[in-house]
């Protein structure tokens, strides 16, 4: 890469500061709005970088490469932080060796998210530091200066990303690359954290926390930008940018770019200079709550939303100024366009197969969510990676053979890896009969197509190791576990058929790989002959974007379509043909 | 100078993504300080998807709001049309006219407008409207809607067509370079 001014992904920013703190290892789970930090860190041949199957591994594999003596990273997004909390908790108390970051990306507005947690609460009860940048220059600097203050406290050092700060692009001058090593050294009474140790090294975090907030004091991360002392604004990350957009000079700003701990004097004496003190933070009041600890009067939350992401006119309607309104409106109702299962999409068949066997489907996080949207409406619960295991054993448990005859839990293979497995275990262990679905599309595929333990592909594309499904379900004890192709409805049909009438626990792996995959090759579109085209509408049903209704006839856009023939086998009257053009 | 605001919006898999790229490449060529924003993961799968361009001497938010965007590019007719309130007073819509069902239209929950491009205009906003799939099959690709839109976005910059190409040819592939020429001037000449 050159060191000249370009333009640059909020996460890729963040990918090139590891390279130039000298990273040498980087362990992450994939999630929206974080996965392109690791897969822009793995551009670079220094740094060695995977994909582990879930985030508390990929967390506790930077911890000991950190132990080790290199630098380490581990990413994920504000849900992953959750599953990695475990570890956190107690690395916090251990400090690190060489420098460890955490990176953890927050999705306020919920774009491509369960829930719109806070992660600022997870630094705040781990005890340890969250540098949040708010654009792509700062995303690179703080980067660096995290492993700076890693290794100074030793403590890990959470950076946080929000979607508007990982997924913009904004100016970036990228420096050079160096390398600190520390050598390994034995030290059981700090690493080994069994209660006697632990003991003594809580009080360690507790000073350690002390000394960050005199350190917020005066850091580089914290900044005042003084203009009209009217009104004083403490703000952070994506929230100061529409802040200055707003109000430019003409308030204050207290911009904190180390949101834990936050300074004390530093605040007092802000609030001090302004007639008037407000908070600007997204979803939760963390900021205004700690001002308000330290007896300062602050308005915050009583002007501004706890829910979803901020902007512009957002902030200047909450704060009394005058923000843009529409120039031209519409009287039509614009339909909604929300986001499908894509043309060829392999889980298809599979969902248009239990709806028709009016089964109840527990589901997962992934793709395949989608398929709780009409007309397949076919899942009824999505709740986090894995859960849809966990939920068909208990649901099946309590309701016994009224359920467990119609009643599936379907997951993709790579929420199977990171989080199914357990629960699989639990299903062979404690034996509900429950038929578990595992939708391997052979890709890790809502997040962008990364590379997983089952597809024997590593981050870089190179081959690795490769989890056999079938072999790893019989070996937790399944004596039932089928395979079917999701293209083949009739196939599909008498499998599941025949696993929800036995009265053992089973796994069907409904295999084929995603359509977007570059290898996959396509069919020719297919059209529909409008002559026998009844206009039933039952090829409506699977919900493809390819297959519309015009002037009362099916009709298939062949910009979309990619041959998958599902629609064709749903067709009474034999209407789909194929525009292959005979040899 | 003020900060100036371009939206590019279409239907998720149409190809905006090189679009912002080219345009980003092009604006901080010519000086600017520039922010590029989008949104990605679940949105992206057939679903309503926005990128922001914005640039100017010192560019704060990353997102255009209502009523702020100079000009709005379109892959997609009815998209031009959720956008519409983002335009501001005496902007330009550069829409493709492709009419791409969205799932409610689809299952017959809901109806596409009629003459939806009609409708825009009446409301006084300047709305450029064009064919851009035809040209693109000329130009050689039904991939390349999205460099007939930027020949046609063209008019309304002050660059040169020899600035445009150099960003043009810093963007796309080798390969494919002659058909994004040939794309980029059927949109500007149509």
């Amino acid at each position: 890469m050159d060191n000249t001014k370009q333009l640059m992904l909020g996460n890729k920013a963040v990918a090139r500061g590891l390279y130039e703190a000298g990273v040498c290892f980087i362990s992450s789970y994939p999630g929206t709005p974080s996965t392109e930090i690791t897969e822009e860190a793995a551009k670079y041949d220094e740094i060695y970088c995977e994909w582990a199957p879930n985030e508390k591994v990929a967390m506790e594999s930077a911890f000991g490469a950190c132990l080790a003596g290199k630098r380490a990273f581990c990413g994920q997004k504000h849900v992953g932080l959750n599953v990695a909390a475990d570890p956190l908790y107690t690395m916090s108390y251990t400090g690190v060796n060489a420098g460890l970051v955490i990176g953890v990306a927050d999705d306020a507005g919920m774009h491509s998210s369960q829930n719109e947690q806070d992660s600022r609460h997870h630094a705040i009860a781990a005890k340890v530091p969250m540098i949040e940048p708010s654009d792509s220059t700062e995303a690179l600097e703080y980067t660096k200066l995290a492993y700076e203050l890693s290794e100074k406290f030793d403590t890990p050092v959470l950076l946080k990303m929000c979607t508007r700060v990982a997924h913009s692009q904004s100016v970036v001058t990228p420096g050079t690359r160096t390398v600190p090593v520390k050598q390994y050294e034995k030290n059981i009474a700090k690493y080994v954290m069994m209660p006697g140790n632990a003991i003594k090294r809580h009080p360690f975090v507790e000073e350690r926390m002390q000394a960050l907030t005199e350190y917020a004091e005066t850091s580089p991360l914290n900044r005042v930008e003084m203009g009209g002392t009217e009104i004083g604004i403490i703000t952070a990350s994506t929230s100061y940018q529409y802040v200055k957009e707003v109000f430019g000079d003409r308030v204050s700003v207290l911009k904190l770019g180390l949101t834990n701990p936050m300074p004390v004097q530093l605040i007092k004496d802000f609030a001090a200079k302004v007639d008037r003190l407000i908070v600007v933070e997204e979803l939760d009041p963390i900021i205004e709550n700690h001002v308000k600890q330290l007896g300062i009067k602050v308005e915050g939350k009583d002007l501004l939303p706890i829910l979803y992401e901020f902007s512009q006119n957002l902030v200047a309607k909450s704060l009394g100024e005058t923000p843009h309104v529409p120039a031209y409106t519409l009287d039509t109702p614009i339909p909604v366009r929300p986001p499908v299962m894509c043309a060829g999409c392999p889980h298809r068949g599979m969902f248009y197969t239990l709806n028709k066997n009016k089964c109840t489907v527990l589901g997962d996080i992934g793709c395949y969510t989608l398929g709780a949207v009409a007309p397949l409406s076919a899942i009824e619960l999505t709740l986090c990676m894995g859960a849809s295991i966990g939920a068909t054993h208990g649901f099946n448990k309590v309701l016994g053979e009224e359920s467990s005859h119609k009643t599936v839990a379907v997951i993709g293979d790579s929420t199977f890896m990171h989080s199914g497995m357990t629960g699989l275990a639990n299903v062979a262990y404690n034996q509900s009969n429950s038929t578990i679905i595992i939708l391997d599309n052979s890709i890790t595929g809502m997040t962008g197509h990364q590379q997983n333990p089952t597809t024997g592909y590593n981050i870089k594309g190179d081959p690795a190791g490769k989890i056999n499904l079938e072999a790893l379900c019989r070996a937790m004890g399944f004596e039932r576990v089928r395979v079917v192709d999701p293209y083949n409805l009739a196939e599909c049909d008498q499998v599941l058929k025949e696993e929800l009438a036995v009265n053992e626990p089973s796994v069907i792996i409904s295999r084929r790989p995603c359509a977007l995959l570059k290898y996959v090759k396509h069919e020719a579109p297919l059209r529909v002959n409008p002559d026998k085209c009844r206009s039933c509408r039952s090829c409506m049903r699977i919900g493809c974007p390819a297959i519309s209704m015009k002037n009362n006839k099916a009709t298939i856009d062949p910009t979309l379509c990619v041959g998958c023939g599902v629609c064709s086998q749903m067709c009474h009257f034999d209407a789909f043909e194929s525009t292959k053009k005979e040899a | 100078m003020e900060t100036k605001n371009i939206m590019i919006v279409g239907v998720g898999g149409q190809g905006s993504l090189l679009a912002s790229k080219l345009l980003g490449h092009l604006l901080l060529t010519q000086g600017y300080d520039v922010k590029v924003s989008e949104v990605h993961g679940m949105s992206q799968r057939g679903g309503s998807v926005v990128t922001y361009v914005r640039y100017g001497d010192h560019v704060y938010s990353p997102v255009i709001d209502l009523g702020e965007a100079d000009c709005i590019v379109s892959f997609e007719a009815l998209e031009a049309a959720r956008m519409l309130p983002y335009l501001k007073e005496g902007g330009v819509i550069v829409t493709n006219t492709q009419q791409i069902d969205p799932m409610p239209v689809i299952t017959g929950a809901a109806v596409y407008p009629e003459g939806i491009i009609d409708q825009m205009k009446a409301t006084g906003a300047k709305i450029d409207a064009l064919d851009c799939l035809s040209l693109a099959e000329e130009a050689g690709s039904t991939k390349a809607v999205n460099v007939v839109l930027l020949g046609r976005l063209s008019h309304y910059f002050d660059f040169t067509e020899e600035e445009w190409m150099a960003s043009l040819e810093a963007i796309v592939p080798e390969r494919f370079i002659e058909m994004n020429k040939k794309a980029f001037a059927l949109g500007k000449n149509a």
